[in-house]
């Protein structure tokens, strides 16, 4: 049977690969989807953890993860669409009005 | 066995795919690799017992989420990474308090190590404790979720409806009066 440390170091690698996704790359969108990946390898961990614990409860904070996740899309794209209308650009390093 | 080799092929994929999400200039395929990536993720979630979180993962990430993402990448008509402008300006390439993210980055990986190391029963199997049929109903789960979690069920439609006037509030044009 498969170990729960297996399950963990799956997510561990996910959520260094968005890590790495947020500081490495320059357009808005993709640092968005590094957060979904990293969103998701915490998601593994609460599902492995709760199973491994015999319980539902893991499962069901999956579900509230995935309802922020959502929520967090939403208006991040809202925000990404308005900004692009300004300075029609995504590199985030275009947005400089709040620089001293 | 066959499981075993299930959950490397699963994770495998899933790894492969997260990385090539943030290798891609064209938000497009990202987008397309990310579904991909969410798609093994709902392998490992059936493997852990919870069919219904990875039916769920399917219908609102992969069905909703990122349909989302592909409507606003085509709406802007995004522009591409300039590889150019990428070497020119990326922060790690400046140096001083541009390299403090990437040395943040590197102590968080040795930190998950560390963690996973110092983890005592991980290496048992991750199925050992608990009835699989009554953790995988859709029953217990909805059990649990209407009576223990109520009031975090309740507070999540309130965040729904906040999100949503906030993206139309966000995105609308601005009227000229």
């Amino acid at each position: 049977m498969i170990p729960l440390g297996h399950y963990l170091i799956v997510s561990a690698i996910l959520f260094a690969i968005g890590t790495a996704g947020v500081f490495l790359r320059r357009n808005l969108i993709t640092i968005l989807l590094s957060i979904e990946i990293m969103l998701n390898a915490v998601n593994l961990t609460f599902v492995a953890f709760g199973r491994a614990q015999g319980t539902v409860d893991g499962q069901i904070i999956t579900f509230f993860v995935m309802t922020v996740a959502a929520a967090e899309a939403a208006v991040g794209l809202a925000i990404v669409i308005a900004l692009f209308r300004h300075r029609e650009s995504l590199n985030p390093d275009a947005f400089t009005s709040l620089k001293w | 066995m066959f499981e075993t080799s299930l959950f490397y092929l699963f994770a495998g994929v899933a790894i492969v795919a997260s990385a090539l999400v943030i290798g891609q200039r064209n938000p497009m395929y990202s987008i397309m690799l990310l579904i991909t990536s969410f798609g093994a993720l709902a392998a490992l979630y059936i493997q852990l017992d919870a069919p219904f979180v990875a039916m769920a993962q399917i219908i609102v990430y992969a069905g909703a989420i990122m349909v989302l993402f592909l409507f606003v990448v085509m709406l802007l008509n995004a522009p591409q990474e300039d590889a150019a402008e990428w070497d020119r300006t990326h922060p790690l390439r400046r140096a001083g308090i541009g390299r403090f993210g990437a040395v943040l980055a590197g102590l968080l990986i040795v930190q998950l190590v560390w963690a996973l190391v110092r983890l005592n029963d991980a290496s048992t199997a991750v199925n050992a404790r608990g009835d699989a049929t009554a953790i995988s109903s859709v029953r217990s789960v909805g059990r649990v979720l209407f009576t223990d979690y109520m009031f975090a069920f309740e507070a999540t439609s309130i965040l729904i409806l906040v999100a949503m006037v906030g993206a139309v509030l966000l995105a609308a044009r601005e009227t000229s009066q």
